[in-house]
């Protein structure tokens, strides 16, 4: 047990001079680490690959959690209830969040082996009024707290906030889009989130040789001639370098000089996890991950486990604590972004496992370190605990993750082979699916279309289904009473081409007024000079809008018109295929959507010559989608929900889980480059009769599926009873966790609605 | 139209009315009209498509052959072409691995618990080719192999069709895949040789110990059954024989008696007798209610609405009492 005043190296803190520097001049932070040009250029990746060590064993020598874990654990666990009641702890209403804007807080200070709250109290939400006031102003209306006159005077009439500068520069055609929820949730009053800060950086090199780096960087943008970009380029440096110096300051005030490289494997943990609480002090991101950290601290860890510094016990603690500060990340956020993405979800994610581009497994004893953490401190959402597969994984890692699936249903899974062919072996996933080469690439989140509303809107001729309105351009609608398959396809071909070209234009808005009023500056300082950026495009009802393609192509559907003439509802007679039974005839149609839509988005010019993506993905929007549309030619009726990402529609895939899967798996990840996610629950007896075939069983899946081109799998392994008891009792589920669309949740903290939904998705008993 | 919870588990028949430990639902979706319907569903005439649950599994996927009558006889006395009611991916249930499980059409048992009652009649199932089904076979092998599963051949009972399943089980061995037989041993004189030898597992469907009993269940007798498992068994001595799975469907009231439960437990011993290793697992299955909408809906009389699922305690004795033979049983 030690304080932080007692630990060892906190303030005396081996310097690492000038590091990275040119020479190899000895840097005693590195001793025992194999040298290379990570050495000489910010280039963690080269230091992992020189340094890591492939873990090729069982599970067998994690250590359960110490008594001080135990005890913090419980104490925070104290307060969950009275958050969960009143939907926050607590806020501070008068301080707008910065780096060093709050003093230092603990939860035990006397016992934390890894420090640092977002605010000067634990749980307590800090306001953030850069991405817009009006955000602000309604959640402190929710839960009670008074306005600050000064504050509002500044960000309404002094400084200019991101949600103002958006609205100041869409135009007409995407506000009538947005307010008829056809392009819904857009990051134009909230944080963009989905930047991933490669925050070992701190850890392996210190803060001044980070900031000596960016110096160069700007060195080399003042030389070039002037143009926008040029200087855009230059003021962002000029804040990325100032956030680092906020950085080193903000750990001074726990105690700490970050300035040098960590020297143990506790300081790499507690640099890293600095810099990324600089970034969640700062920035109210949808997404705010952690990236890929697990198998980099565990060259720190080896190194004082050989050197007989620290034990396995001891290692656990360390990694224990980290996550137990990672589950307490805390926004202020107002009830309507919470029916967009419910349960109050940071994602924090964090990419375990995966093979090197020279074939070894990326899988280090900290991969399984990070996955006990849901046995030590019990299942939680957070961190978003994100496994890259492979079937050349190796089996005592696939079965620890099995287990811990089948025990917890708090992991995702993604490709390693689509991703590592896409972004090389040293991606991290950002949010749910999105992924992303750390430090060296980032993405401009845009939400999602809704599809099916896009098909309805062909059919009405750009009216809106429900309130009659012109949205879309004046076109012809569907003429009599049966639906013809090729005349559908021709008019929705034709809106989604409006819909597109509207859909990248809310974008560069956007993100434009992001990067100017709510620029990320210590996410973008832990990134290289010359990054790529993606602009990740989303679509949602893909599997309704394959389905109503697929009725009207194979069955015979008729429509029923309203006095207004729009068409309201659907008769279909016969019978056809649906997506989700790896039935090539109705798959082929979502494929051709997904294929369509990318096409049609990446004719449009983006802002900063963003690469155009996009996701098949809609966390827990799919509820809100759903109510936003009317009936639909498949039969679902208006306002139902929509399957969630890329899943079939509930109760239409017949052939088990699997099947379903491979369908999904058909949708082309090259057309849909910022994932395509896919939701499963399976009960604990349709993996297997014993744990041991469960396991088996359960890695034996996922080879299959990520073997057939699958992209992303959540697995929830769960028993719907135990769902509606917890709906009645949800006092006796505080950790009950379950995977929605790329993310986990505290299922009593969904709304009921959201819960019904989850409770209505097809569980497979037998896969 | 009302919302549908789907039930808490599988959604697909287990072939020969075996429940398994995870429970179908299909019947909560059965009596569904204009749930958007497979190629092998009944047709959603008129009514709007709902969000209600589909009809049956369904053969999507798999073409169905367009055959006229003589051509589709003479085809499917050449196993050429089989009367196929669904098929399924599914895992942990129908044998190792996750398994393509075909249920065929036709059955001559009548089980009073049966909760697929729509595989009894040969004539409901839809025409499909051995070839087309090994096709789905093959285009399984990735998954097969990364599972340890393979094929299951189910019912209805599958040898009502003899040498369609003959067929389709020498194409998959062929492709090297793991294979298995989920009968009631019926017609295990159906089973030629040749058909044993390319098969790696029988799921062995032992409704009942006691002839009267098992009469009672079925209206069949016992006897051919016990046979079919004890030539296995003896094959075994002197050659390739296949691995057996003894399964045993607990209805309260109606197979729970201990004598009954005991015969069928002293039987499958004695299949180890002969030789052993013969039967390396026995499965006693819970009865469920969720088969009894599809025979209202097929207008079959069902005698066994009152009957409640078998307790823990219950379903634990039985097990127990095949425990006390060395058999390792679920």
């Amino acid at each position: 047990m030690t304080s932080v005043s007692e630990a060892p190296g906190t303030t005396s803190g081996v310097r690492a001079e000038g590091a990275p520097s040119t020479d190899s001049a000895h840097v005693p932070a590195w001793e025992g680490f194999t040298d290379g040009p990570w050495r000489d250029t910010v280039d963690v990746r080269d230091f992992i690959q020189r340094n890591y060590r492939p873990y090729t064993g069982d599970a067998s020598f994690l250590a359960g959690p110490t008594e001080r874990t135990t005890g913090i654990w419980a104490a925070l666990s104290a307060m969950f209830p009275e958050e969960r009641e009143r939907g926050v702890y607590d806020v501070d209403p008068h301080t707008p969040a910065g780096i060093t804007a709050h003093a230092p807080g603990y939860i035990d200070k006397a016992h934390e082996v890894i420090v640092g709250l977002q605010t000067d109290g634990p749980l307590k939400r800090a306001i953030m009024p850069n991405g817009g006031w009006r955000m602000v102003e309604g959640a402190l209306a929710t839960y009670g707290y008074e306005v600050d006159e000064t504050l509002k005077k500044v960000f309404t009439e002094y400084r200019k906030t991101h949600n103002q500068g958006v609205f100041d520069v869409y135009p007409p055609n995407v506000r009538a889009a947005r307010s008829s929820h056809i392009i819904t949730g857009l990051p134009d009053a909230y944080g963009r989130g989905r930047i991933i800060g490669d925050y070992r950086r701190v850890a392996l090199y210190g803060v001044d040789a980070l900031i000596a780096a960016k110096k160069l960087d700007k060195l080399e943008l003042d030389t070039r001639p002037f143009s926008e970009a040029v200087v855009r380029e230059r003021e962002e440096h000029a804040e990325q370098i100032r956030a680092l110096g906020e950085l080193k300051d903000m750990a001074a005030e726990y105690g700490y000089d970050i300035s040098g490289p960590a020297t143990s494997a506790r300081e790499a943990v507690q640099w890293l996890y600095f810099a990324y609480l600089a970034a969640v002090k700062e920035q109210n991101g949808a997404a705010m991950s952690l990236g890929r950290t697990s198998t980099f601290l565990d060259i720190f860890i080896d190194r004082d486990l050989e050197a007989g510094r620290l034990t396995e016990s001891e290692a656990q603690e360390i990694i224990d604590d980290f996550v137990i500060k990672l589950r307490i990340v805390r926004f202020l956020r107002t009830p309507e972004y919470d029916a967009l993405f419910s349960g109050d979800p940071t994602w924090v994610t964090e990419t375990i496992g995966g093979m090197g581009e020279d074939g070894r497994p990326l899988v280090t004893k900290n991969s399984f370190r990070f996955l006990q953490t849901l046995y030590n401190l019990g299942p939680a959402p957070e961190p978003n605990m994100t496994v890259f597969w492979s079937p050349d994984l190796p089996q005592g890692f696939k079965d620890y993750c099995a287990q811990v699936s089948i025990d917890t249903s708090a992991v995702q899974y993604e490709s390693d082979e689509l991703i590592r062919a896409h972004w090389g072996d040293d991606a991290a996933i950002a949010c749910c699916v999105s992924p992303m080469r750390v430090g060296k690439q980032m993405q401009f989140f845009g939400a999602r279309v809704n599809l099916a509303k896009t098909l309805l809107y062909a059919i009405n001729g750009g009216r809106d289904e429900i309130t009659g309105k012109q949205v879309s351009p004046v076109a012809a609608p569907v003429e009599g009473d049966v639906l013809d398959f090729d005349d559908v396809m021709a008019k929705f071909d034709a809106t989604m081409d409006w819909l597109a070209a509207t859909y990248v234009e809310a974008l560069n808005c956007i993100h434009w007024s992001h990067d100017k009023y709510a620029y990320e500056r210590i996410e973008m300082a832990l990134h290289d000079k010359d990054v790529l950026r993606t602009m990740a495009c989303g679509i949602a009802g893909l599997s309704v809008a394959a389905d109503s393609l697929s009725a009207i192509k194979h069955a015979k559907v008729s429509v029923v018109r309203d006095e207004r003439g729009l068409v309201v509802d659907y008769v279909t007679e016969g019978e056809y295929p649906t997506f989700g039974n790896d039935d090539d005839r109705a798959d082929a149609i979502a494929v051709d959507l997904v294929e369509r839509f990318m096409a049609k988005v990446r004719r449009h010019p983006t802002y900063r010559d963003a690469v155009p993506t996009q996701s098949v993905l809609t966390i827990t929007s799919n509820v809100v989608y759903g109510k936003a549309t009317g009936n639909t030619p498949d039969g679902r009726r208006a306002g139902e929900p929509f399957a969630p990402g890329a899943n079939p529609m509930n109760g239409r895939d017949t052939h088990g889980m699997l099947a379903s899967a491979l369908s999904v798996a058909k949708l082309p990840y090259d057309e849909a480059q910022d994932g395509i996610s896919l939701t499963n629950t399976v009960v604990p007896s349709g993996l297997g009769r014993t744990k041991k075939e469960q396991v088996t069983n359960l890695a034996g899946l996922l080879d299959a599926y990520i073997g057939s081109q699958g992209y992303h799998m959540n697995v929830n392994v769960l028993n719907r009873e135990t769902l509606l008891d917890a709906m009645d009792h949800p006092e006796n589920y505080p950790q009950l966790t379950i995977r929605v669309s790329g993310y986990a949740v505290n299922f009593v903290r969904l709304t009921r609605e959201q819960q019904l939904d989850v409770l209505s998705r097809t569980f497979h008993g037998a896969l | 139209m009302t919302v549908t919870l789907p039930g808490p588990a599988g959604r697909t028949a287990r072939g020969c009315g075996v429940a398994g430990g995870t429970l179908p639902d299909d019947a909560t979706r059965l009596d569904v009209p204009g749930a958007p319907s497979s190629a092998a569903g009944p047709a959603a005439s008129g009514t709007p498509v709902g969000h209600a649950r589909r009809a049956g599994a369904g053969l999507d996927g798999l073409t169905v052959a367009d055959v006229d009558r003589a051509d589709k006889l003479a085809a499917m006395r050449a196993g050429e072409l089989g009367s196929v009611h669904s098929w399924e991916l599914v895992t942990a249930v129908d044998g190792p691995g996750t398994r393509l499980t075909v249920f065929l059409n036709g059955c001559p048992l009548r089980c009073l618990y049966c909760h697929n009652p729509d595989t009894f009649a040969m004539k409901d199932g839809r025409p499909v080719t051995a070839d087309e089904l090994l096709g789905r076979v093959r285009r399984y092998l990735p998954v097969f192999r990364a599972t340890h599963g393979g094929l299951t051949l189910s019912g209805g009972e599958v040898l009502m069709q003899p040498a369609f399943a003959a067929r389709v089980l020498r194409g998959a061995k062929a492709m090297g895949v793991h294979t298995a037989l989920d009968t009631s041993g019926f017609l295990g004189a159906n089973a030629t040789d040749a058909m044993l030898d390319d098969t790696d597992l029988v799921l062995l469907d032992v409704k009942s110990g006691d002839p009267d009993t098992y009469r009672k269940v079925t209206s069949r007798d016992l006897e051919p059954t016990l046979r079919f498992g004890r030539r296995i068994a003896e094959r075994g001595l002197t050659g390739h024989a296949p691995e057996v799975w003894v399964r045993f469907v607990l209805v309260p009231g109606l197979t729970d008696d201990p004598d009954n439960v005991g015969k069928v437990a002293a039987y499958a011993a004695s299949l180890d007798a002969i030789r052993p290793g013969t039967v390396t697992r026995v499965e006693v299955l819970p009865f469920h209610q969720m088969g009894r909408d599809k025979w209202d809906a097929l207008g079959r009389t069902y005698e066994l609405d009152d009957t409640p699922a078998p307790s823990a305690g219950l379903t634990e004795r039985v097990r127990d009492q095949f425990r006390v033979h060395g058999l390792t049983t679920y």
